[in-house]
């Protein structure tokens, strides 16, 4: 168990307990997390769980694959840490992790 | 390998391109048509142009499986289209049809199935078409939607600003008050057809806010837009005549390249330009000379055209059917208005304005213990996997409240997801809150009249009678 707290453009945060094994997607979906679509439902292949991870944060998450990038790069608010959510998986080393969510999904 | 037409159309893109900044643009595709009349008197057409007649279309469990073909035009005409896409999913979720008028092709029916060759784009090709027949010969017009990447990847991000939500928060209060206005000017308490009336006129008006186009002119951008949707080689719709097809390109071409020329000429004498999309193309280095390459010009604004058009404009009409055969549902609404934005996700769900899109296999691709060979082609049936129970519970039931209607696939999965998806949301979004405002009934009175198309899945008479709110 741990905690990740997800950060609203307009600043509004929520705190969302998490097991280790599922994605940030997930977490955001399962706790109502305004923000957040994950229309395809975790297959990398929509672009609507982007979040930005804290730089602090952004190494332990791993990297982008190459369909992630792919899908990264259609996104106009994309950032150096950026992610998608479903492709992040979570682990015990990421409890206190912060990320941010854009503006808009597309 | 190329084949010896794909050849022939990309010498004749370089041909155009390298002649475009002598020949106005308008007058190249005219001379086209003359050059393929022409050519079809001394050399006999590519390929015949299948002429579709309307017959009963008969109960798909009297057919053998390898007879079932579901490029049929009026399959969705005639309200078929369940029951043989249903037999598909059930029995041959990867089906070959060998002899169809479009020639061979493989249908995937299962939403998992579907999701698999729209993200492998390493796999199967969007080019050179993602309709299942060819457009007309020599109208070969080049768009991103029809590009793999890393092409399609330029040019789809020097245009996708003009629909990206941070520009659609300007628009809202504009699409707001004309969708009032549109709705306020609608006849009481007797029946009219809503498809002209709400839907086309909603959607032309936006279309013209879009690309900027003189207001008065907006009809012909969905006419432009229907004729090309609806050409007969290539979805099997209405429209068979094919040098009407040119006349149009020409029109288009016209049309645009004065609109292009007065905003250059605008923004030179220091004009601030504005977020319309050929201002845009004209901010990004890499489309600031798209003018000079008028297949490319002509083809990325015929994808905005048809992108915004038909798809919009049959949810705003899908919707209303919805509704009138799932009547508790509008109860459900109006006890709980805060619905609408999943109740749009349904109804783009429900609807499936368009019913697929074609790929290429690159390779030889084992796919439901098939095996598509290389150079095949692949429709994905959305329509199909949005219906799959295998995916969505009671998937022919139309449920605002439905848990995962979002995950619906009508914008499509991967690199070629709907750019004008949240532009869709947005548009039916109002049109459902302007409605609610005003009306307490909406009700279809009479068979809605569907289009003939295997890819459009529209109306063209839906007759309403409003009833206003108390």
């Amino acid at each position: 168990m741990g905690k990740i707290t997800f950060i609203e453009h307009d600043q509004t945060e929520h705190v969302a307990e998490f097991k280790a094994g599922s994605s940030v997607m997930q977490i955001a979906v399962d706790n109502l997390i305004p923000g957040i679509d994950g229309d395809c439902g975790g297959e990398c292949a929509c672009g609507t769980c982007h979040v930005i991870v804290s730089d602090d944060w952004f190494r332990k998450t791993g990297t982008p694959g190459g369909e992630e990038e792919q899908m990264l790069s259609m996104t106009p608010e994309r950032a150096s840490t950026s992610r998608l959510g479903c492709q992040v998986v979570i682990t015990d080393e990421m409890d206190g992790m912060t990320v941010h969510l854009p503006e808009f999904q597309m | 390998m190329p084949t010896l037409s794909k050849t022939f159309d990309d010498i004749q893109s370089r041909v155009i391109n390298a002649t475009s900044r002598v020949v106005p643009m308008h007058r190249q595709i005219q001379g086209l048509k003359l050059l393929m009349g022409a050519k079809k008197k001394a050399f006999g057409p590519r390929r015949p142009v299948p002429e579709f007649v309307e017959s009963a279309i008969p109960d798909v469990n009297t057919l053998a499986l390898e007879d079932i073909d579901v490029s049929n035009p009026f399959l969705y005409r005639q309200d078929q289209w369940r029951a043989y896409f249903k037999r598909l999913r059930d029995e041959a979720p990867v089906h070959y049809q060998k002899n169809s008028p479009f020639g061979p092709f493989w249908s995937v029916t299962r939403f998992e199935d579907i999701m698999f060759v729209d993200k492998s784009h390493d796999l199967f090709s969007a080019e050179p078409q993602i309709i299942l027949g060819d457009p007309p010969e020599g109208l070969s017009v080049e768009m991103f939607i029809a590009m793999d990447p890393p092409k399609h990847d330029v040019q789809r991000s020097s245009v996708q600003g003009v629909v990206a939500p941070k520009n659609l928060k300007e628009m809202e209060e504009l699409i707001r008050s004309r969708t009032g206005d549109v709705l306020d000017s609608l006849p009481l308490g007797q029946p009219f057809n809503w498809v002209p009336t709400v839907s086309k006129e909603l959607t032309g008006r936006m279309l013209a806010t879009l690309l900027d186009f003189p207001y008065e002119e907006r009809h012909k951008l969905v006419e432009w837009s229907d004729r090309m949707a609806g050409a007969a080689s290539a979805t099997g719709g209405e429209y068979a005549d094919e040098e009407i097809m040119f006349d149009d390109a020409a029109d288009m071409a016209w049309s645009f390249s004065r609109l292009w020329r007065d905003k250059e000429a605008r923004r030179a004498a220091g004009e601030e330009p504005g977020f319309d999309l050929i201002s845009l193309l004209q901010s990004n280095d890499d489309t600031k000379d798209l003018i000079n390459r008028p297949m490319e010009f002509i083809g990325n604004l015929t994808l905005l055209i048809v992108g915004g058009n038909d798809t919009t404009r049959n949810s705003m009409s899908g919707g209303l059917v919805a509704m009138n055969e799932f009547p508790k549902e509008l109860e459900k609404l109006k006890a709980k208005p805060e619905l609408i934005p999943n109740m749009v996700s349904e109804i783009i769900r429900w609807q499936t304005p368009l019913a697929y899109m074609r790929r290429v296999a690159k390779q030889d691709v084992e796919l439901g213990g098939q095996t598509i060979k290389k150079g095949d082609r692949v429709v994905m049936w959305y329509a199909s996997g949005n219906r799959d129970e295998r995916k969505f519970e009671d998937p022919d039931h139309f449920i605002i409240d439905r848990k995962d209607a979002r995950n619906h696939m009508s914008f499509g999965y991967g690199v070629h997801r709907c750019m004008g998806n949240r532009l869709a949301e947005l548009q039916l979004r109002i049109l459902w809150e302007e409605i609610l405002k005003r009306f307490d009934k909406i009700e279809v009175v009479g068979e809605p009249e569907r289009v003939q198309s295997n890819f459009v899945r529209g109306y063209s008479e839906l007759m309403v009678q409003l009833t206003p709110k108390s």
